[in-house]
């Protein structure tokens, strides 16, 4: 895929992301902005998981830690076709398949996920499970900054490193907010990085908006033969939609009528300028 | 089907060491069997399992939550995967995992609970599973079970690994006496009539069993009291049926756990027999609300009455 239309299907994820939580009045804004890109790019330029092979051993997996920011998943897997994008419209409606966080009922999800800490040991489990079988595929997950203090991921973290998981790579969507405030402020898990490394992991750090690095980055796993791979994806937290970047309100905020027309316009007149 | 145990066969082995042993039978021919356990290989008799089959063992070190969720992210993969941990850990400790990753998720981990209920006497109450029943008697897709001699611990292995569902099986830790030897019936959710008897009836489940028929033998040669014996080792999904049957006729019901009295098999046996109308006199036999003594499991039993002279004792009370 092309840098330009790379961006332009970012610009399009934007904006079902956008639509599909101004009509559930129901959503996690912020998160799904700042993870799209991360989504984009496996999805689209990474993984080996589509529609048509989503019941084989072989493919690859993609798990998101980080359940609430679900739209973001939901847009990319209609857009792969797992399932048909009209189905969208039912988005947190009474008996909906497509409630606030991944369920395996939704095609393509691989695990139901919404409380934290509980992505990273899945995918130990499932790397473990390829290793196992001597089978070549990888696991993905994807986790969010703020959810790095729940015990289970240092656990996960231990585990991943003592079994040499390089076919596991967990990506950190780190926009530096969560509900409450700064990450930092909450509780600081600075340098993430370093406590990583000196788990075992290796670490790269990238910039989780720009799509020639996350590709880049992604394609050149595993890092270090023998060890799990963490991706520090630095992003922004509302990122694409000028009032709502770096805002906590955004966390789990709806667009209103205004502000909706206002976030559509914007991505029209970033993918016109660029 | 029916049991009439007139002579004890003898004392077998412990459940947890037939756990044991029966997983290797069956790793044998299958390499989809994978043990994850949290340092427990030694106190769950994992040991030779582990020496015969190093690839089939996933060590997690102590650390309950990545157990759980490691085991899920395994069977996802189609590993029939058994989490061994001690039971009062797995279940409270992992319970969000097993909530979550396992139940919810539909990965079909076969949680394996060792040294549960009171088996660990003296070490206190941070040591014992007094919960386990109440807590995945809430999780949906979850099947609760606690075998009461070497049978069924085989048969809910053997059963678990082909089952293809979420099941929690809790073991104890002392070697079990054989209940029977002709009854081959063992099927999750239906309870097993080890004696039959129309006076009364005791329900027991896991290491209660046992207790529980000795005190029906003594009720039998010393009051001419014939009561039946229930091996309840489903605790959910829970046999109605079997239970509806025992309540015709209005005869006392006791039940007999190594477990709270909230939320396991008394509280849940007496739940339907309100909502279908029984009024049976009815007992839960059980740990109270409070931090449980110490001792032995023996002394613990006889202490709260699990015990034979404890459940005749209730049994008199509750007849007369």
């Amino acid at each position: 895929m092309g840098n330009l239309s790379a961006l332009a299907k970012s610009i399009g994820y934007r904006k079902k992301i956008l639509k599909y939580i101004y009509g559930a009045k129901a959503g996690h804004t912020g998160g799904s902005l700042s993870c799209i890109d991360i989504l984009n790019v496996l999805y689209n330029e990474i993984m080996n998981v589509g529609p048509e092979n989503i019941k084989s051993p072989d493919r690859d997996r993609y798990i998101q830690s980080k359940g609430h920011c679900v739209e973001a998943l939901f847009v990319v897997l209609a857009d792969k076709g797992f399932f048909p994008e009209s189905d969208l419209e039912t988005l947190c409606r009474y008996k909906s398949h497509y409630i606030g966080h991944p369920t395996k009922k939704v095609n393509g999800v691989e695990q139901n996920t919404g409380a934290l800490g509980h992505g990273l040991p899945l995918s130990v489990g499932t790397a473990i499970a390829a290793k196992l079988d001597d089978k070549d595929y990888k696991v993905f997950t994807l986790l969010g900054d703020g959810e790095l203090p729940e015990g289970s991921n240092w656990e996960a973290a231990l585990t991943a490193a003592h079994y040499k998981l390089d076919n596991l790579c967990a990506i950190i969507d780190h926009n530096k907010l969560q509900i409450t405030g700064k990450t930092a402020d909450v509780c600081n898990t600075d340098p993430i990085d370093q406590k990583f490394e000196s788990f075992g992991w290796s670490v790269r750090h990238v910039d989780g908006h720009n799509l020639v690095q996350l590709k880049e980055v992604l394609s050149s796993l595993p890092f270090e033969a023998g060890k799990p791979s963490m991706v520090i994806a630095h992003t922004i937290k509302g990122k694409g939609i000028s009032y709502m970047e770096h805002q906590i309100k955004w966390h789990h905020g709806v667009p209103s009528d205004q502000e909706y027309e206002s976030a559509l316009q914007e991505l029209d007149n970033t993918l016109a300028s660029s | 089907m029916e049991t009439v145990v007139d002579q004890l066969p003898g004392i077998g082995q412990a459940n947890l060491e037939v756990f044991s042993e029966t997983l290797q039978r069956l790793a044998e021919r299958d390499k989809d069997i994978i043990v994850v356990t949290s340092d427990s290989r030694g106190s769950g008799k994992l040991v030779p399992y582990a020496q015969r089959f190093p690839k089939q063992i996933i060590e997690i070190g102590i650390a309950e939550q990545n157990l759980v969720g490691v085991a899920a992210g395994i069977a996802s993969a189609g590993k029939k995967v058994f989490a061994v941990s001690p039971a009062c850990f797995l279940t409270a400790r992992s319970f969000e995992q097993i909530k979550n990753d396992v139940a919810y998720s539909d990965n079909p981990v076969n949680l394996i609970g060792i040294s549960a209920g009171v088996s660990y006497g003296a070490l206190g109450s941070t040591h014992h599973s007094l919960h386990d029943y109440a807590a995945l008697r809430a999780v949906n897709n979850m099947i609760i079970v606690a075998p009461a001699d070497n049978y069924e611990s085989e048969q809910a292995i053997v059963q678990a690994a082909a089952l293809n569902q979420p099941v929690y099986i809790r073991f104890g830790k002392k070697n079990m006496p054989h209940l029977t030897g002709a009854d081959k019936g063992f099927q999750f959710g239906k309870g097993r009539i080890i004696k039959p008897g129309a006076d009364l009836t005791l329900i027991g489940t896991g290491e209660t069993v046992y207790p529980a028929l000795q005190a029906a033998r003594k009720l039998q040669a010393e009051h001419g009291i014939v009561a039946a014996v229930i091996s309840m080792h489903t605790i959910k999904p829970l046999d109605y049926g079997l239970i509806a049957d025992l309540a015709k006729g209005g005869k006392p019901i006791i039940t007999v756990e190594e477990h709270s009295i909230f939320g396991g098999l008394g509280e849940a046996c007496a739940s339907f027999l309100m909502e279908n109308n029984y009024r049976n006199p009815f007992k839960i036999i059980g740990i109270p609300d409070e931090y449980t003594v110490t001792g032995s499991q023996n002394d613990i039993f006889n202490h709260y009455g699990i015990s034979e002279d404890g459940i005749l004792a209730a049994a008199m009370k509750l007849l007369s």
